[in-house]
C-alpha cells in the first residue's frame, strides 16, 4: 500500500477528469462548442508521450554510461508504452481535427511533425528487431535513441511554431490557456495531464517488471 | 598527432582510396545523372514548385546511397587498427568532413545537370547554391552517424532508409522552404532565419555525433 499510492492517485485523477470532463461546465466558443471537452484527452495523451519518451532517453544515458542492461529494458519499455500514447493523441486529435477543421487530416506542421516523430521511433523499435545479440543491441539503439530525441523536439514542439500552424500556441497563434479555457477548466486539464502521465509511468512500469521477469528466467535456462 | 592531424590524415587517406578505385564515386554520379533522366522523361515540363521538390527528392536518394556506404569499406580489422591508433572524434569528423566533400560534389552535377534537362527558373542563384551547400552539408552530417548505426546492424539498405528519412524530414523542410525563396528571388532578408535553423540544426547534429559516436564503435 505505502508504495502503491501513486498508482492509486494516478487512477482517481483519471476517473476525476473523465468525470467531470464530461460533465463539467465549459465555456460556449466559437466552432469549439463542446468538443472543447477533448483538450482534457488530446493533450494529456502528448504530455503523457513527451514524458515517457524523456525517461527513455534519460535511461539510454544510463546505459551508456554504465551498461547495466536493465536500463536498456526500461528504455525501450519507456518507447514502447510512449508510442500507444502517441497513437491515442494522434486518433482522438484526428477526430478532433475532423470536426473543428474539417478533415481527419489537415495539412498541419504540428500534425505531420507528430506523426513523423512516430515513425522515427517505429523505426528504433525495427532497428532493435535487425540486432540479435544483446548487449550491442542495447548500445546501438541507446545511441539512436538519443539522437532521435532532440529531432523529435524539434519536430513536435519548435518547427510548429516557426511556420503556420493551426494548432492553437503556433505560428503566432495564441496558447490554449490564454484563449479558449477559462478556470473552471484549468483544475480538471491539470488533474488529467496528471492523472494520465502517472498512468502512463505505471504502465510502462508493468512493463519493464514483466521484461526483468522474461530477462531473468532466459539467463537461468 | 592530436585530433586535427588524425583527421586530416584520415580524409586524404578517404580521398586518395576513392582515387584510386574510384568505383564509388562514378557510380554514384552516374546514378544521379540517370535518375535526373527518368524524371526528365517521366516529367517533360515542371512548374517551379514540382521542379524545387524533385530536385531534393533526387537530392535525397542520391545521398542517402552515396553515405550508406561509408562504413562498409573499413573492415574488422581495420577499425581494430584504427582503435589503437586513434581517438573515435577523428575516426566521424573525418567521415562527416569526406562525405560533406562527396556530397558538394555530387549536389554540383546533379545542379548542373538538373539545369540543363529542365529549364533553370531560379531567380536567386547565389541564394541557391548556397541552400544547395547548406544542403549537401546537412545530409552529410546528419546521414554519417545513421550509416554508422545502420553498418553496425548488418548494413541492410532498408534500415538506413528507415532509420535517415524521419530524422532528415526536418531539415529538408527548412530546406525547401530556403530554396523556394531562392526560386522566387524572394529578398534575401526572408532567408537568414532558415540558415540559421539549418546551421544551428548542423552544429546540434555533428554535436551529437561527437557524443555518441565513442559507445558506437567499441565493440
Amino acid at each position: 500500500m505505502k508504495k502503491s499510492w501513486w498508482k492509486i492517485l494516478g487512477l482517481v485523477m483519471v476517473a476525476i477528469s473523465i468525470i467531470a470532463g464530461f460533465l463539467g461546465p465549459v465555456p460556449a466558443l466559437f466552432l469549439l462548442h463542446e468538443t472543447i471537452r477533448n483538450v482534457y484527452f488530446h493533450v494529456p495523451m502528448w504530455s503523457t508521450m513527451f514524458v515517457l519518451y524523456l525517461i527513455s532517453v534519460i535511461y539510454s544515458v544510463r546505459y551508456l554510461s554504465k551498461g547495466r542492461i536493465q536500463d536498456d529494458l526500461m528504455a525501450v519499455e519507456a518507447v514502447n508504452t510512449g508510442i500507444v500514447f502517441c497513437i491515442i493523441g494522434l486518433l482522438t486529435g484526428m477526430q478532433w481535427a475532423n470536426i473543428t477543421w474539417g478533415d481527419f487530416w489537415p495539412n498541419d506542421p504540428k500534425t505531420n511533425g507528430s506523426a513523423i516523430a512516430t515513425l522515427m521511433y517505429l523505426a528504433y523499435v525495427v532497428l532493435r528487431n535487425a540486432l540479435e545479440e544483446e548487449q550491442k543491441r542495447a548500445k546501438i539503439s541507446a545511441v539512436y535513441n538519443i539522437f532521435a530525441f532532440p529531432i523529435m523536439i524539434v519536430l513536435m514542439y519548435i518547427m510548429p511554431k516557426m511556420t503556420d500552424s493551426l494548432h492553437p500556441g503556433s505560428g503566432g497563434n495564441g496558447t490554449f490557456g490564454d484563449l479558449d479555457m477559462d478556470n473552471q477548466m484549468r483544475p480538471v486539464f491539470y488533474t488529467a495531464t496528471i492523472g494520465w502521465i502517472l498512468l502512463g509511468f505505471w504502465i510502462c512500469s508493468l512493463r519493464y517488471r514483466v521484461r526483468l521477469l522474461e530477462n531473468k528466467r532466459n539467463i537461468i535456462e | 598527432m592530436n585530433t586535427l592531424q588524425q583527421v586530416k590524415t584520415l580524409v586524404y587517406k578517404d580521398i586518395v582510396l576513392e582515387w584510386r578505385s574510384k568505383y564509388a564515386i562514378n557510380g554514384i554520379l552516374l546514378y544521379v545523372v540517370s535518375t535526373v533522366f527518368v524524371c526528365y522523361q517521366a516529367f517533360q515540363s515542371v512548374d517551379t514548385l514540382v521542379w524545387n521538390a524533385l530536385f531534393w527528392i533526387i537530392m535525397l536518394f542520391a545521398s542517402v546511397n552515396a553515405i550508406s556506404r561509408s562504413f562498409v569499406q573499413e573492415s574488422q580489422n581495420r577499425q581494430l587498427y584504427y582503435y589503437t591508433l586513434i581517438s573515435p572524434h577523428a575516426v566521424i569528423l573525418s567521415k562527416i568532413i569526406y562525405n560533406t566533400l562527396i556530397m558538394v560534389l555530387l549536389s554540383v552535377i546533379a545542379y548542373l545537370a538538373y539545369s540543363v534537362t529542365f529549364n533553370n527558373p531560379v531567380g536567386d542563384p547565389v541564394l541557391y547554391a548556397t541552400a544547395v551547400l547548406l544542403g549537401s552539408m546537412s545530409f552529410a552530417s546528419v546521414f554519417t552517424m545513421v550509416s554508422g548505426i545502420s553498418a553496425k546492424a548488418g548494413n541492410n539498405s532498408t534500415l538506413m532508409a528507415i532509420l535517415s528519412f524521419p530524422v532528415i524530414i526536418p531539415l529538408l523542410i527548412v530546406l525547401i522552404s530556403l530554396s523556394q525563396n531562392a526560386l522566387a528571388g524572394a529578398p534575401r532578408v526572408d532567408s537568414t532565419n532558415d540558415i540559421v535553423v539549418l546551421l544551428a540544426i548542423n552544429v546540434i547534429t555533428v554535436t551529437i555525433s561527437l557524443l555518441l559516436f565513442p559507445y558506437l564503435w567499441r565493440d
